[in-house]
């Protein structure tokens, strides 16, 4: 457990590897809410590499890809295409060049950092420690800065493709004229709903995804905590119930990983049928 | 929980995926799955029509088979036909002959009779003449007595 005691476990599992990009260190500590001094290391690489990753899949597959016989591997990437491509084709009914890709990276990618959360709690760090950082979340989807960076990202989509669909002058007049009515008195009302509109989309759909992986995590460590109890235990000789400690927290981690298998992939799914069902409500008119 | 740098790279990142894959995996792949698609389609379509051609061939086979059964028991009945005719015919044309043969038999018999009994006739009439000649020692006019002397050959021929 890195040496640390019970009531530390936690709060250290929730730190990231932070540098201070102002002040050219590594940060320790909060300091504060928002500070885009800081950045946080063990996401960003860890949401890189997977990103590689799913890359690297996609594109051998894409380059190998071919109308003959297909492979197991081929069949694999194709099944997985073929089932973007119809959950897209089932919402958004118009030209998918870009939104099936679009959905196709979201699902894969988030599918990818969210099977980070099956990691054996520890290694990781272990692995971190032993390179020397002192913290490392492994799961970059527990972390808010990335989901809010794919959900601001599907937002400026969102208001791209409505501006693209509609030109700058049809959204304009949607934001002051839809829903109430083009009447002037209701402009305002108009705009401030579409605005708070507009917003709940992208927050939602990070929080969403944020919340799910966090919780999921903190499930994980909060049993992990077992882990001290059996210890305690055993130290102290209650040989029978070290025993139950331990295969208690054996069987809960177990069953918490499969329930969370299903959370993995449906928070994905999720993702980015709300992403295909925003851009697709956006090239329609209200 | 903070909101950091971290959301910029994360935000750069996803868009450098959304990009390489809209570019650069998207659509060789969906090429190949769509081509693959045709070429099953053509496939079975293909054996459909395969199919179709045989089932037609030997229904056609069928036919050609029949049409030849048909036609060689019509010239077997034929040639049947033609060799009664034949047999019919030749026993024909035996009868009359023979009928014929027969007939020209039985007329020349008849002639063969008819110059018999004449001559016979005649030869009965010489001999009666000689004999009565004889008889009398003289010369008998034949034609004095040609009634009489036909009146004794028609006994004769008549008592045969």
């Amino acid at each position: 457990m890195s040496g640390t005691s019970s009531n530390e476990y936690i709060p250290h599992h929730l730190q990231h590897l932070r540098y201070d990009v102002a002040k050219g260190e590594w940060a320790h500590g909060t300091d504060g809410i928002v500070n885009f001094h800081l950045i946080n290391v063990d996401s960003l690489i860890m949401g890189s590499l997977l990103g590689l990753l799913f890359a690297a899949i996609f594109y051998f597959a894409a380059r190998r890809a071919t109308s003959g016989v297909p492979g197991r591997f081929q069949t694999f990437v194709e099944l997985v295409v073929d089932f973007v491509d119809g959950q897209v084709k089932e919402v958004f009914h118009g030209d998918r060049r870009f939104l099936a890709p679009l959905a196709l990276t979201i699902f894969v990618w988030v599918v990818l950092m969210n099977t980070m959360d099956l990691l054996p709690l520890d290694i990781p760090g272990m692995i971190a420690g032993a390179a020397g950082a002192h913290y490392w979340r492994v799961l970059p989807t527990a972390d808010i800065n990335t989901t809010f960076a794919m959900s601001i990202t599907v937002f400026v989509l969102i208001l791209v493709f409505s501006v693209k669909s509609k030109g700058v002058g049809g959204f304009g007049h949607e934001l002051i004229a839809a829903p109430f009515g083009a009447h002037p008195a209701l402009w305002l009302p108009n705009l401030a709903l579409n605005i708070v509109e507009l917003l709940a989309k992208p927050v939602s759909l990070g929080m969403r995804l944020f919340g799910n992986m966090y919780a999921g995590e903190l499930v994980f460590m909060l049993i992990a905590m077992l882990g001290f109890a059996w210890a305690g235990a055993f130290a102290s000789g209650a040989v029978v119930g070290g025993a139950l400690g331990f295969i208690g927290q054996v069987l809960l981690t177990a069953g918490w990983a499969v329930f969370h298998i299903l959370i993995i992939l449906l928070q994905a799914f999720i993702f980015m049928v709300l992403t295909v069902v925003y851009i697709s409500m956006a090239q329609e008119s209200h | 929980m903070q909101i950091n740098a971290t959301l910029i790279g994360q935000a750069i990142g996803f868009l450098v995926l959304i990009w390489f894959t809209w570019k650069f995996v998207w659509p060789p792949l969906l090429a190949a799955m769509d081509e693959r698609q045709k070429k099953i389609a053509d496939g079975l379509a293909a054996a459909d029509r395969g199919q179709k051609d045989l089932d037609e061939a030997k229904a056609q086979a069928l036919e050609i088979v029949r049409g030849a059964r048909n036609q060689a028991a019509q010239i077997v009945d034929q040639a049947n036909r033609r060799g009664n005719e034949l047999v019919d015919e030749a026993r024909g044309t035996a009868l009359a002959e023979g009928e014929r043969l027969l007939a020209s038999a039985r007329g020349e018999i008849a002639t063969e009779t008819a110059r018999a009994r004449g001559e016979l006739r005649s030869q009965v009439a010489h001999l009666a003449l000689a004999g009565a000649s004889q008889l009398l020692k003289r010369e008998v006019d034949a034609k004095a007595h040609a009634q009489l002397l036909d009146e004794l050959a028609t006994r004769i021929a008549a008592s045969r």
